[in-house]
C-alpha cells in the first residue's frame, strides 16, 4: 500500500481547516467542512485496501481470494449517512441566519462576542 | 445476554420517530406526557440495567453476534455501573428540563419533544455502547440533536450564529474522533473496545500516539476542554433554557466520558510506563481550562453565559481528575459530575424562571427586581454554595476524591486550582444572587457593565404573576437531591467500588471477550473525610461569599495599581473569545497540534 492516499486524506483535511478558518461566508464554511469530512472517506477506503483484493462479493469466487476490506465501506456509508445530516442541517441554520441578520459573514456578526 | 440493554435506545428513539410521524395529529399535552413518560420509563429501565450492572457488567450483542474464540465482530453494549449511572443520570435530567418546559414555548410543537427524546436515546446509547465505532455514531447523532436544540429559536440570528459556531467546531471534533477510529482500526482489525485493547496490548508507536491525541482532542471538543472550549458559551446563551440544563449537565460531561471509557479500555495498557507523560498534559490542561473558564466567568453580566463558563471551568476540574490515572480520583470525577449536574441544572432553570418572570437574563438589568422572589433565591443560593464544594453537597464528595488521588501521586497542588475556581465561579454566581434577589450594588455597575450585553429573546409568555410550580419544583428538586447524594453514607464507597471496575482493563476484556465472571471486589471502607479538606472547602466558600459581596460593595478596587495587570488580562481573554468560528477553529487546530507535540515530545525524552 502506497504512501500517496495517506497523504491524500491529510491534506484534504488540513485544507478543510484552512477553508473553516479563513472563510467569510458560512455557506462556504459548510462546505469546506465537506471537504474535511471527504478526508475520513479517503483514509477509511486506504485503510481498507488490499493490493490486487476484488470488491468484496463473496459469491461465485474461490475460497482465498484476496479482497478489500468491507467494514471501512460500511464505515464510510454511515459517515456519509451522518454527515450529510449534519451539513444539511448546518446549511438550514446557515440560510435562517441570512434571513434573518442579511449577512453569511461571521466577521459581521458580533452579537457572541467576549 | 440482557434483552433490557438495547431498550434506553430504542424506546426514546422509536417514539421520537412515531411523535414526529404524527406531529399534525398529535397536540401538545399528549406530546408532552408521551415525552415525559418515555422519559420516566427509559430512567427506570437504566436503573435496572445498574443494579444488575453493580454485580457484574451486563454485555448485550446485537443479532447475537456473540465472539468465538476470544474475536468480536458484533456490535456490543458494555454496561458497567458508571456508563448505566451516566444513562440513569441523563434520564433524570432531561425529565427535569422536560417537566419545566411544561410551562415554556408556548409556540412549542411537538418537535421540540421529538429532539429532546432524540437526545436522550443518543446520549444512553453513547454511555452504554462498548464498540468504539458505535460510540462515534451515537456522538453524532447526539450532536445533530444538540445542534437543532441550540437554534430551536429560529427568530433570532444570534441563536443561529451559536448553533453554527456550535455545529462546526463540534463536526470538527468529530472528524477527529473518526480519523483516530480509522487509525486503531488500521492497527488492529477491531473496533470492539476490548478488542482494540487486547490486540494492541502494550505497544506504543507513533500511530498510537496519533490515534490516541486525535481521539482524546475530538472528545475534548465535546467537553470544551480549552482550548477547544470556546463553542460552549455561545451555545448556552442562546440555547433554551431547559436545553442548556443538558448540555452543562450531562452531555458536555460525556465528552470526559467518553475518554475516561476510551482510555482505561484501549490506552492504559500502550501508555503504561508513560503515564506520568498522559498526567503531565491533562493537569496542565485541565488547571488552564479550570482557571480561564473561572476568570471568564466572573467577568460576565449575561447569566446563562456566566453559568457556562463556571462549566468550562469544572470541566477543567474533572480534567485534572482523569489526569490523575487514580481510582480514587475516577470515583471523584463520577460523583463531581453527579454533583455539578445537578446544582448547574438547577442554576439554568432559576436562569429559566428569571426569563420566564422578567424577560430578561442580564444581571444588571435585573437588579434588585427579584427581590420577593425569596423561595427561588433560596435556591439559587444553595446550588451557588454546592458550585463552591462547600461541605453537605455531592461535589464534596467529589472534590475530595479527586485530591485525595492527587495527593495519592503527590500533586497535592491541584487543591489551589480547585480553590481558584470554586472561589470565582460560585463568587459570580453569589453576586448575581446578591444583585437580583437582594438589591445589593448598583444598577450600572461600570465594571460588569464592560461585559457583553445579549439580548435575550422571551421563551415564553409575559408572566406577571408569580412562578408556576413546574418550573419551579424541578430547580428545587435537583439542589435537594444533590444535598442528599453529599450527605447518604457509603455513596462515595459505592462509586469508588464502580471506578475500579471500569479501571480494570483485563477484568472489561475478560467479560466482553470470554463472557468470563470478573470479581467485583468492594472499595475499603472510606475514611469520613475530616479536618483540612473540610476546611478548605468551607474556605472556598467563605471566600466566594467574600469575593461576591466585596465586588458589589464599593470598595471593589477596579482602578488599582495592582488590579491593571489582572484587568488587562481579563481584557485579552475576552477578546480571543471573538464569536468568530474561524478563530475557533484555529484554536482546535492549534491544540491538537500542541497536544500532539507535548505527548509525543515527553515520551520520546523519557
Amino acid at each position: 500500500m502506497s504512501f500517496f492516499p495517506y497523504a491524500v486524506a491529510a491534506w484534504l483535511f488540513v485544507i478543510g481547516l484552512y477553508g473553516i478558518v479563513t472563510s467569510r461566508n458560512f455557506v462556504h464554511l459548510v462546505i469546506c467542512l465537506a471537504v474535511l469530512q471527504s478526508s475520513t472517506y479517503v483514509l477509511l477506503l486506504s485503510i481498507g485496501y488490499r493490493v490486487g483484493g476484488t470488491a468484496p462479493v463473496f459469491a461465485g469466487v474461490r475460497v482465498g481470494t484476496p479482497a478489500v476490506d468491507p467494514v471501512v465501506q460500511a464505515l464510510m456509508l454511515t459517515d456519509i449517512v451522518v454527515e450529510a445530516t449534519v451539513v444539511a442541517l448546518l446549511l438550514a441554520l446557515a440560510l435562517q441566519l441570512h434571513k434573518r441578520a442579511n449577512t453569511l459573514d461571521p466577521d459581521k456578526l458580533k452579537a457572541l462576542e467576549g | 445476554m440482557s434483552t433490557l440493554a438495547p431498550l434506553p435506545v430504542v424506546i426514546p428513539l422509536s417514539v421520537a420517530a412515531i411523535l414526529s410521524a404524527l406531529n399534525k395529529f398529535v397536540g401538545r399535552r399528549l406530546s408532552e406526557a408521551l415525552a415525559i413518560l418515555t422519559t420516566i420509563a427509559t430512567g427506570l429501565i437504566c436503573g435496572e440495567l445498574l443494579l444488575q450492572a453493580r454485580v457484574q457488567p451486563v454485555i448485550h450483542w446485537f443479532g447475537g453476534w456473540t465472539p468465538r474464540a476470544g474475536v468480536a465482530l458484533g456490535i456490543s453494549f458494555v454496561i458497567d455501573p458508571i456508563g448505566a449511572g451516566a444513562a440513569v443520570f441523563t434520564s433524570l435530567l432531561v425529565l427535569a428540563a422536560l417537566i419545566f418546559s411544561l410551562h415554556y414555548f408556548d409556540t412549542v410543537g411537538t418537535l421540540f419533544h421529538v429532539l429532546m427524546l432524540g437526545f436522550l436515546g443518543a446520549m444512553c446509547g453513547f454511555a452504554l455502547t462498548g464498540d468504539l465505532f458505535n460510540l462515534f455514531v451515537f456522538f453524532e447523532l447526539m450532536s445533530a440533536s444538540a445542534f437543532a436544540l441550540c437554534g430551536y429559536k429560529v427568530e433570532e440570528p444570534e441563536s443561529m450564529q451559536g448553533a453554527l459556531n456550535f455545529g462546526i467546531t463540534n463536526t470538527v471534533g468529530a472528524f477527529l474522533v473518526l480519523s483516530g477510529i480509522g487509525l486503531l482500526y488500521g492497527r488492529t482489525g477491531a473496533l470492539n473496545m476490548a478488542q482494540i485493547g487486547r490486540t494492541l496490548g502494550g505497544n506504543l508507536d507513533g500511530l498510537v500516539i496519533t490515534a490516541f491525541v486525535f481521539i482524546m482532542a475530538g472528545f475534548f471538543v465535546k467537553a470544551a476542554v480549552f482550548p477547544f472550549h470556546f463553542w460552549l458559551a455561545d451555545a448556552h446563551a442562546v440555547a433554551p433554557t431547559p436545553v442548556c440544563v443538558l448540555f452543562s449537565g450531562i452531555m458536555v460531561e460525556l465528552g470526559i466520558y467518553a475518554v475516561l471509557r476510551v482510555y482505561w479500555v484501549i490506552f492504559d495498557g500502550p501508555f503504561a510506563a508513560h503515564r506520568w507523560d498522559v498526567r503531565a498534559l491533562l493537569l496542565a490542561v485541565g488547571s488552564i481550562t479550570a482557571v480561564v473558564g473561572a476568570v471568564m466567568c466572573f467577568g460576565q453580566r449575561h447569566i446563562k453565559r456566566l453559568l457556562a463558563f463556571s462549566t468550562v471551568s469544572h470541566v477543567g476540574l474533572l480534567t485534572i481528575g482523569f489526569g490523575v490515572l487514580k481510582e480514587d480520583a475516577l470515583a471523584g470525577v463520577a460523583l463531581y459530575v453527579l454533583g455539578h449536574g445537578l446544582v448547574k441544572a438547577a442554576l439554568f432553570l432559576v436562569a429559566g424562571l428569571l426569563l420566564h418572570r422578567f424577560s430578561s437574563v442580564d444581571e444588571l438589568e435585573l437588579h434588585g427586581r427579584a427581590c420577593r422572589m425569596h423561595a427561588t433565591g433560596v435556591v439559587f443560593f444553595a446550588a451557588a454554595l454546592g458550585l463552591a464544594s462547600m461541605p453537605g453537597f455531592a461535589t464534596f464528595l467529589g472534590e475530595s476524591g479527586i485530591i485525595d488521588g492527587a495527593k495519592g501521586i503527590g500533586q497535592g497542588w491541584v487543591r489551589a486550582v480547585f480553590v481558584i475556581s470554586g472561589m470565582l465561579t460560585a463568587g459570580a454566581v453569589l453576586r448575581v444572587w446578591g444583585r437580583v434577589f437582594r438589591g445589593m450594588g448598583k444598577a450600572d455597575d461600570a465594571e460588569t457593565a464592560s461585559a457583553k450585553k445579549i439580548d435575550e429573546g422571551r421563551e415564553t409568555k409575559a408572566a406577571s404573576h408569580g412562578i408556576p410550580a413546574a418550573m419551579f419544583a424541578p430547580a428545587a428538586g435537583l439542589v435537594l437531591l444533590a444535598i442528599a447524594i453529599g450527605l447518604t453514607p457509603g455513596v462515595k464507597r459505592a462509586v469508588r467500588t464502580a471506578a475500579i471496575v471500569m479501571q480494570d482493563r483485563t477484568g472489561y476484556q475478560a467479560r466482553v471477550l470470554e463472557h468470563a465472571w470478573i470479581s467485583v471486589t468492594p472499595a475499603e471502607e472510606e475514611h469520613t473525610p475530616i479536618g483540612k479538606g473540610l476546611a478548605w472547602s468551607f474556605g472556598t466558600t467563605a471566600a466566594a461569599l467574600a469575593l461576591a459581596f466585596l465586588s458589589l460593595s464599593p470598595y471593589w478596587p477596579t482602578k488599582h495599581v495592582l488590579v491593571r495587570p489582572v484587568a488587562k488580562t481579563v481584557h485579552l481573554l475576552r477578546a480571543i473569545h471573538s464569536g468568530h468560528v474561524g478563530d475557533y477553529v484555529a484554536f482546535l487546530t492549534f491544540g491538537v497540534a500542541a497536544f500532539g507535540v507535548v505527548l509525543a515530545v515527553l515520551i520520546h525524552l523519557r
